[in-house]
């Protein structure tokens, strides 16, 4: 598996993510936003947490128009593998890559804490290791996490299996608790809690690694 | 020539801040406010020719959000 990240002036979580990926075995690549093109190869283009552009505007709408954003977009189209993690995910919505926007958290607070997430679907390169109803402990920390959609979004998703993960005891409002969505290829995922920061013995949990270990064993046969 | 854009919450889209600053209102003693929406003013200062086209361009691209924002473009 060929990974690369995305970093942006403000990204704070790009070598959390990449440390992540090669420790499931990944070959990593850094790109920075300036950059026009990913590298060859590239199986997985990983969109770290952060403050993308000091969050100006709205959070990661200036990310998704920066020219490498453009690339990964095409990366996708192509049925290439993205993961937004965080600001990651908010960059994923501002594309138009997943639907829906994060909003500011309805208690107005930055929450960081670690919360139970529910695993809601097996069926995809992400989620494969785990079952479905698994609840894993992974951490957030954002200020705007409260995922919302229009009700027609919501029920496609529904329908459609899409909801990758939910909140077990909802922190910031988001409707049907969503933590993390699925492409309709179920190829890109955005997420706002941080895998990568639960993938290693030394973070107090290790909740995250699946994610990774099933990424890299479906992307490394492939 | 100078264009100000409006950038307001759609309606049906929560807005905590908002609901923040109602709250503090009603707690600093003024009645009779019923809610509050926040949002935000961009000026733009375009060069000859801009129309109000480019503007709304502008906003469908990168200004607005229009999954969860509405927008008003005004020429001055």
């Amino acid at each position: 598996m060929h990974a690369a990240v995305v970093v942006f002036p403000g990204s704070n979580c790009d070598r959390d993510l990449a440390e992540a990926f090669k420790a499931a075995g990944a070959k990593v690549s850094m790109v920075w936003h300036k950059d026009s093109t990913l590298p060859q190869g590239v199986d997985i283009v990983g969109i770290p947490g952060g403050f993308s552009y000091g969050d100006y505007l709205r959070c990661g709408a200036i990310a998704a128009n920066s020219p490498i954003c453009k690339s990964v977009a095409a990366h996708a189209e192509r049925g290439g593998f993205v993961l937004g993690v965080c600001n990651g995910f908010q960059v994923l919505t501002e594309t138009g890559l997943l639907p829906g926007a994060l909003l500011r958290n309805a208690g107005l607070k930055y929450i960081c804490r670690t919360v139970g997430l529910r695993v809601e679907t097996s069926d995809s390169e992400y989620t494969a290791g785990y079952n479905a109803g698994d609840v894993i402990q992974i951490p957030i920390a954002h200020h705007d996490g409260n995922y919302f959609a229009d009700a027609d979004t919501l029920a496609a998703l529904r329908d459609q299996d899409r909801v990758a993960f939910t909140y077990t005891d909802n922190p910031n409002g988001a409707q049907a608790n969503i933590a993390g969505i699925l492409s309709e290829n179920r190829r890109v995922l955005g997420m706002m809690p941080h895998p990568e920061r639960a993938a290693d013995p030394g973070h107090g949990g290790t909740d995250g690694a699946a994610l990774f270990r099933a990424l890299s064993g479906a992307l490394t046969a492939a | 020539m100078k264009a100000r854009v409006h950038v307001m919450l759609k309606n049906g889209v929560l807005d905590p801040q908002g609901e923040a600053v109602r709250h503090a209102l009603g707690a600093m003693g003024f009645d009779g406010v019923n809610g509050v929406r926040q949002g935000k003013v961009i000026e733009l200062d375009l060069s000859e020719g801009a129309s109000e086209a480019d503007v709304a361009e502008m906003c469908e691209k990168l200004l607005a959000n229009t999954v969860i924002e509405s927008y008003t473009v005004e020429m001055i």
